[in-house]
C-alpha cells in the first residue's frame, strides 16, 4: 500500500486554503492519503502541515476546499463526530484523571459500557509497557510515559485516521529513535493510516510511506522517501531533505547529493565522468563519515561526504589546503524544476 | 557571612511594614481577653467572660448569623455568574471583549460608596423593600468579580489542547465543559468563592445602603462603636471577624497553589 492513487483514498483533501490573518496558511492544497498509509507532512515551521492537520481533525475550519473521509464530506462535521484521534505536541493528557481513566476518555464518550472501556483502556495501556501505571496520574509520568500514554489514548478507540503531530519532538534523541521504530510497527500492526507531522526530515525518510514536502502553505512534493532524496522535483525539496549541492549547467539547474561526488587525486583522468579540480577548504570528521568543503576551480563552493571505511587509524588524506579533483557520474545530477 | 546593608534594610522595611499593619489588629485581639471593661494598659489580668457574654448576646447572635447567610447565598450567586461571565468573555474574541471585560471588573475599582447609593436609590425607584434580599445584590456585584477574576485567569493560563483533546476523543461539549472544563477550574472557582465569602462577610459601605432594619455584624460594630457602647464585646467580635475572614483567605491561597503545582 506504498502508492495513493491505484486505489480510493482514505483522506482526500480538494482546494483547501487557509488564511490567518490576512496571510495564507495554506494556498489550496490537494492531497490523496491511501487507506494504511504512514503518511507524513514535512516542512519547516510556518510551512501550514500542522494547519493542515487540525484542518482534518476539525480544529480549524477551512476557508475553502473540501475534506473527505472515505468518500463521506467531513467539512461540517465538528471534531468529536470525526473518526479520526491525534496525539499532540504537548501529549494534552488530563492532569486530574489517571492514566487509566484518560485511556478509556474516548471509550466512554462514545457510550462504551464502563466495564469493557476499563478492560480496553488497560490493554491499551499494557501495550505500551504501561500496564502497572493505570492508577497513577499524568504529573507522576516521564516525558517518554506520556508520550506512550497519548498514543494509547488515540489508538484505543481504532481511528480510521490516526494524526500525529511532533509527537516526538519533547523527547531525546535515543528516545526518539527508539519510538520511531515501535510507531512504525505499531502502524504495521494495527493497519491504522498515520498522517504524522514533524520538521525532522530523519524522522520522516525512517517511517513514511510517502512524504509530502511542505513550503509557505503549499505542498511542493509528494513522494517515497527514495524519491524525494534521490529524485527531488524542487530546490527547496533537495535543499530540505538531506544535505544537496545546487549545480547549474547550460542554464538548468542539477541536485548532486555530496555523497555521490568522490574525491580523486588532481592528476587522475576518470572516465566517463565529470570532474573538476578543487581545493579543499573545510574539513568536518563527523564518526561515520567526513565531510569537505570544496572551493572549485570556476568559483563555486561544493560539499561532499566520504564514508570512513577505513579499518585503521591512519593519518587524514586530505587536510585543509589539499588539492583534489571533484568527480561524479554523469547521472548523478538530478534536475530541478525551473 | 559578611554584614549586607541592603538585605538588612531589605528586612528591617518588611518588619516595619507587618508591624503597621497587624500590631492594631493584634492589639484588639488582646484587648478581647482583658478582664478590665476599659481599654487601656498595661492589662491587668486576662479572661474569657467577655466571649461567653457575647456569644449570649442576642443582637450580636442575629447578626453573626445574618452576615453568614448573606454571605453565602451572595456567594453562590456571584460563583454562578463569574463563571458564567468568564467563561463568555474567554470566547469572545476582538474589541468587544476587552470592553465587557472591563465592565465586569468596574464594580470592584468604583467606591463602595457610588455602589451603595446608586443601589439603593434604583431599589426606592422600584419600590423594592430594602431586606435580605437587596444586601445579597449588593454583595452580589462585588463578589462576582473576584470570582470572575479567579475563573478567567485560570481559563487564560489553560491550554487549549485539553478541550480539543476531549472533542478529539469523541466528547461533545457538554460533556468536555462538565468532565474537563469544569474540574481543572473548579480550584480557581472555590478560591473566588472563599475570597469572595471573606469580603462579604466584612462589607460595610454597601451594606449601609442596601440594608432596611437589618444588622449584619460589621454594621453591628459600627454602630457600637459609634455609639461607645458594648466595646469589650466589640474586640471580640472583631476576634471571630478576622478568624471568619483569614481563615477562607489562607484556604483560597493553598487552594491556587495546589492547583498551579498540577498544572505545570
Amino acid at each position: 500500500m506504498q502508492q495513493g492513487n491505484e486505489q480510493a483514498p482514505l483522506i482526500r483533501l480538494s482546494g483547501v486554503r487557509k488564511v490567518f490573518g490576512g496571510t495564507a496558511a495554506i494556498e489550496s492544497l490537494d492531497l490523496a492519503i491511501a487507506p494504511g498509509e504512514f503518511f507524513t507532512f514535512l516542512g519547516p515551521s510556518g510551512s501550514g502541515k500542522t494547519t493542515t492537520l487540525r484542518i482534518i481533525a476539525g480544529f480549524e475550519q477551512p476557508d475553502s476546499g473540501r475534506i473527505e473521509l472515505d468518500g463521506q464530506d467531513l467539512s461540517r462535521l465538528p471534531p468529536h463526530r470525526r473518526d479520526v484521534n491525534t496525539v499532540f505536541q504537548d501529549y494534552a493528557l488530563f492532569p486530574h484523571l489517571t492514566l487509566l481513566e484518560n485511556v478509556a476518555y474516548g471509550l466512554r464518550a462514545k457510550k462504551i459500557p464502563s466495564q469493557e472501556a476499563l478492560q480496553r483502556a488497560e490493554q491499551a495501556l499494557a501495550s505500551v509497557q504501561l500496564g502497572d501505571f493505570g492508577a497513577r496520574r499524568p504529573g507522576q509520568l516521564s516525558g517518554g510515559q506520556r508520550q506512550r500514554v497519548a498514543l494509547a489514548r488515540a489508538i484505543v478507540n481504532r481511528p480510521r485516521v490516526l494524526l500525529l503531530d511532533e509527537p516526538l519532538g519533547a523527547l531525546d534523541l535515543k528516545l526518539r529513535h527508539q519510538m520511531q521504530v515501535e510507531l512504525k510497527a505499531l502502524q504495521q500492526q494495527t493497519g491504522i493510516t498515520f498522517i504524522y507531522v514533524t520538521h525532522d526530515q530523519d524522522e520522516a525518510l525512517t517511517m513514511s510511506d510517502r512524504i509530502a514536502v511542505f513550503n509557505h502553505g503549499r505542498v511542493e512534493q509528494v513522494a517515497s522517501p527514495w524519491t524525494l532524496y534521490e529524485q527531488p522535483q524542487t530546490a527547496f525539496v533537495a535543499g530540505f531533505v538531506g544535505i544537496t549541492n545546487i549545480i547549474e549547467h547550460h542554464g538548468a539547474r542539477f541536485a548532486l547529493r555530496p555523497e555521490k561526488i568522490r574525491l580523486l587525486s588532481p592528476d587522475a583522468r576518470p572516465e566517463g565522468q565529470e570532474a573538476i579540480p578543487a581545493t579543499v577548504k573545510a574539513v568536518s570528521y563527523l564518526g561515520m563519515s567526513t565531510r569537505f568543503l570544496l572551493h572549485c576551480a570556476d568559483g563555486r563552493t561544493l560539499t561532499v561526504v566520504e564514508q570512513n571505511i577505513a579499518h585503521r587509524a591512519e593519518a587524514p588524506r586530505l587536510t585543509q589546503g589539499s588539492a583534489v579533483l571533484a568527480a561524479w557520474s554523469a547521472e548523478a545530477p538530478w534536475p530541478l524544476a525551473a | 557571612m559578611r554584614f549586607d546593608l541592603a538585605r538588612t534594610l531589605l528586612w528591617a522595611s518588611v518588619v516595619a511594614i507587618l508591624a503597621f499593619l497587624f500590631v492594631p489588629v493584634a492589639i484588639i485581639m488582646v484587648y478581647a481577653f482583658s478582664a478590665s471593661n476599659i481599654q487601656g494598659w498595661p492589662i491587668q489580668s486576662f479572661t474569657l467572660q467577655w466571649f461567653a457574654r457575647t456569644f449570649a448576646d442576642d443582637e450580636v447572635r442575629s447578626a453573626l448569623w445574618l452576615s453568614i447567610e448573606v454571605a453565602v447565598v451572595a456567594t453562590a450567586l456571584a460563583m454562578l455568574m463569574g463563571l458564567l461571565a468568564a467563561l463568555a468573555v474567554y470566547r469572545i474574541r476582538g474589541a468587544a471583549s476587552e470592553a465587557i471585560a472591563f465592565a465586569i471588573v468596574l464594580p470592584i475599582a468604583l467606591p463602595g460608596i457610588l455602589t451603595g447609593m446608586a443601589l439603593n436609590s434604583y431599589f426606592v425607584l422600584w419600590g423594592i423593600n430594602l431586606s435580605f434580599t437587596t444586601i445579597v445584590i449588593g454583595h452580589a456585584t462585588f463578589c462576582t468579580v473576584i470570582v470572575y477574576n479567579n475563573v478567567i485567569a485560570r481559563l487564560r493560563r489553560l491550554p487549549p489542547s485539553w478541550a480539543e483533546a476531549s472533542a478529539d476523543l469523541g466528547a461533545g461539549p457538554w460533556r468536555t465543559f462538565r468532565l474537563i472544563t469544569l474540574p481543572m477550574l473548579s480550584s480557581a472557582l472555590g478560591a473566588g468563592a472563599l475570597l469572595a465569602f471573606a469580603l462579604s462577610f466584612d462589607e460595610v459601605i454597601v451594606t449601609t445602603f442596601t440594608a432596611g432594619a437589618q444588622t449584619t455584624l460589621p454594621l453591628w460594630i459600627f454602630g457600637a462603636i459609634r455609639l461607645g457602647q458594648h466595646l469589650p464585646e466589640v474586640n471580640v467580635v472583631v476576634c471571630v471577624v478576622i478568624l471568619l475572614t483569614i481563615v477562607p483567605v489562607l484556604l483560597a491561597q493553598r487552594l491556587m497553589g495546589r492547583a498551579a503545582l498540577l498544572h505545570k
